[in-house]
């Protein structure tokens, strides 16, 4: 559906996207992660045909978004980063200059704004002029306007920025109803949102993929070494040792006291081994009250930083 | 060219210019501008014409297109819904040109105000119709090419006040080659003069319609439209 091959864009001499391949199939909502300043935002202008690329070429059903635009940009619904929007418009009027312009025929017009507006729920709005809507409902509006067309491939440049927590699960549902018969790229910096609505993540950080896969595999991919964290109260709670005698317990380390008396034990855990009721066998032996025994693994979140964590080797050779 | 794309522009156009002040204001300074030169002629002087209105009005035009033409294409630029219209599947041209053409309708229709003075004249002299709708039709060109070298200079600059200076700047420059022949010698002002749009206009307000000055107008509407379409293709802006 997209072929992304070898993509470069540079602003002057500064690569903004340095080098991105991948491709997406149809059904597939892709959360297009990455810090500030990584490329999301340019490739989805690359891929829209608002910027040309640099180097390299992007298709869409094989046709490339430089030769063939018009017909590429038929087939997308885009919603820009700032949500770009007529103030002084309102929803109907807005919505049928879209109409008028991405030349929907005109006995469908009035059936389709309508159910986008059902879809997106600002239906009860469609006579208010945008600029006096909120921000939440102005996204929807930007919603339904990238929808308008039907087209078949969405790109959504951070589509729950400025929205409620309410609003968010909205527009969440909404994107994984969607993801069914299209296909969608989304950007955004909200780790959750990637979980909850994407069947697939790639990373980017400093215009460079870093990490591509479904949420799970990234997990499995990037998944340090477990780690447990122990509070535990008694005689004897500070001989590691006796912690490393475990099968399963690679290494145990002492924290601070988070309260006095409790001690936080630290212990890594080899991969693929559950040490957890060798530990609770201890305690009971050794009379010591346990009072919290967790297991941590690497989530999306920690995956997110730990690939895109600026390298110190990067900074110095830019200084320089 | 889509005419679907040009129609949904001017359409746009048209609503948001009499949603806002701007139009009405542009218009009736224009129109108390042009009434004055007006009252000049037949009150001071007694004379049933309307020349003092066609000598003045391609040097006024130099501001009041501009002021028109400065925010169709900045304020895209600047709210960023030139992306929302670059992103759909439209053509360059047919957007500038959907633009050209709300800008010029604004023009058309202050000139069309001033027809009541022309009427009048015509009911209380005997004024020759001829050069005045000769004038009429000679201000329509040049106003169109005043509007379009607007529309180019707002497709340069997100800012609505630098997109305003450089269309006066070149209009100007324009309309002022005429008077080259006061301090060049003839044959290189014959040619200066020739890109001048007050000398076109002054030839077609004699009278004599010439395909030459008509040809001259639409090669300026046509080419600076063009350039900025280009300047909306390459994304790139002062």
């Amino acid at each position: 559906m997209i072929e992304i091959k070898d993509l470069r864009k540079y602003y002057g001499r500064l690569p903004a996207v340095d080098g991105i391949s991948f491709s997406v199939s149809k059904g597939e909502i892709v959360g297009f992660l990455g810090p500030n300043g990584a490329g999301k935002t340019t490739s989805m202008k690359v891929i829209t045909s608002y910027y040309p690329p640099t180097a390299g070429t992007v298709t869409i059903e094989g046709l490339d978004v430089v030769e063939n635009s018009l017909e590429t940009r038929k087939r997308i619904g885009y919603l820009p980063e700032s949500n770009p929007l007529y103030h002084d418009l309102t929803v109907y009027e807005y919505l049928s200059l879209i109409a008028d312009i991405r030349q929907i025929p005109q006995d469908r017009r009035r059936k389709r704004i309508k159910e986008m507006c059902e879809l997106t729920g600002i239906i009860d709005r469609v006579g208010s002029v945008i600029g006096e809507l909120s921000k939440g409902l102005r996204q929807r509006v930007g919603l339904a306007q990238a929808m308008l067309h039907d087209p078949k491939v969405l790109i959504l440049d951070e589509p729950t920025i400025g929205l409620d927590p309410n609003q968010i699960i909205e527009i969440r549902e909404l994107i994984r109803r969607l993801g069914k018969e299209k296909t969608l790229i989304l950007s955004t910096h909200i780790l959750p949102e990637v979980q909850a609505t994407c069947n697939r993540v790639i990373i980017i950080h400093r215009g460079k993929l870093v990490a591509d896969g479904t949420p799970d595999q990234l997990q499995h991919q990037f998944e340090g070494q477990p780690v447990i964290d122990l509070y535990v109260q008694g005689e004897g709670t500070d001989v590691l040792s006796a912690y490393r005698s475990i099968p399963g317990i690679e290494k145990a380390e002492q924290m601070k006291e988070p309260e006095p008396n409790i001690r936080h034990i630290r212990l890594v855990v080899s991969k693929g081994s559950d040490p957890r009721p060798g530990i609770y066998r201890l305690c009971v032996d050794k009379g010591w009250t346990l009072y919290e025994m967790s297991r941590r693994i690497q989530s999306l979140e920690n995956i997110f930083h730990q690939l895109t964590q600026v390298d110190p080797a990067l900074v110095k050779e830019h200084a320089a | 060219m889509n005419l679907a794309t040009v129609k949904a522009v001017y359409r746009k156009e048209m609503k948001s210019y009499f949603a806002s002040p701007m139009a009405y204001i542009v218009l009736c300074v224009f129109l108390i501008i042009t009434g004055w030169f007006f009252s000049l002629n037949i009150f001071k002087e007694n004379l049933a014409h309307l020349r003092s209105i066609f000598d003045i009005l391609p040097f006024l035009l130099v501001i009041f297109a501009p002021a028109i033409s400065m925010r169709l294409i900045s304020e895209e630029r600047k709210s960023g819904t030139m992306e929302l219209l670059v992103t759909m599947p439209v053509n360059e041209f047919d957007l500038i040109f959907g633009k050209f053409l709300a800008g010029f309708t604004l023009f058309a229709e202050g000139l069309a105000f001033t027809l009541v003075y022309a009427i009048t004249i015509l009911l209380l002299g005997n004024a020759e119709i001829g050069p005045i709708i000769a004038g009429y039709f000679g201000l329509l060109l040049c106003g169109g090419a005043y509007m379009a070298i607007g529309i180019m200079g707002s497709s340069l600059s997100e800012n609505q006040i630098v997109a305003f200076i450089l269309s006066f700047l070149i209009s100007g420059v324009l309309a002022i080659l005429v008077f080259s022949a006061m301090i060049i010698p003839p044959p290189v002002a014959d040619f200066i003069q020739y890109l001048s749009t007050t000398y076109h206009f002054q030839n077609i307000a004699r009278g004599v319609i010439d395909s030459r000055d008509v040809i001259y107008y639409l090669s300026v509407i046509v080419l600076t439209l063009m350039l900025a379409s280009r300047a909306i293709a390459q994304r790139k802006f002062l």
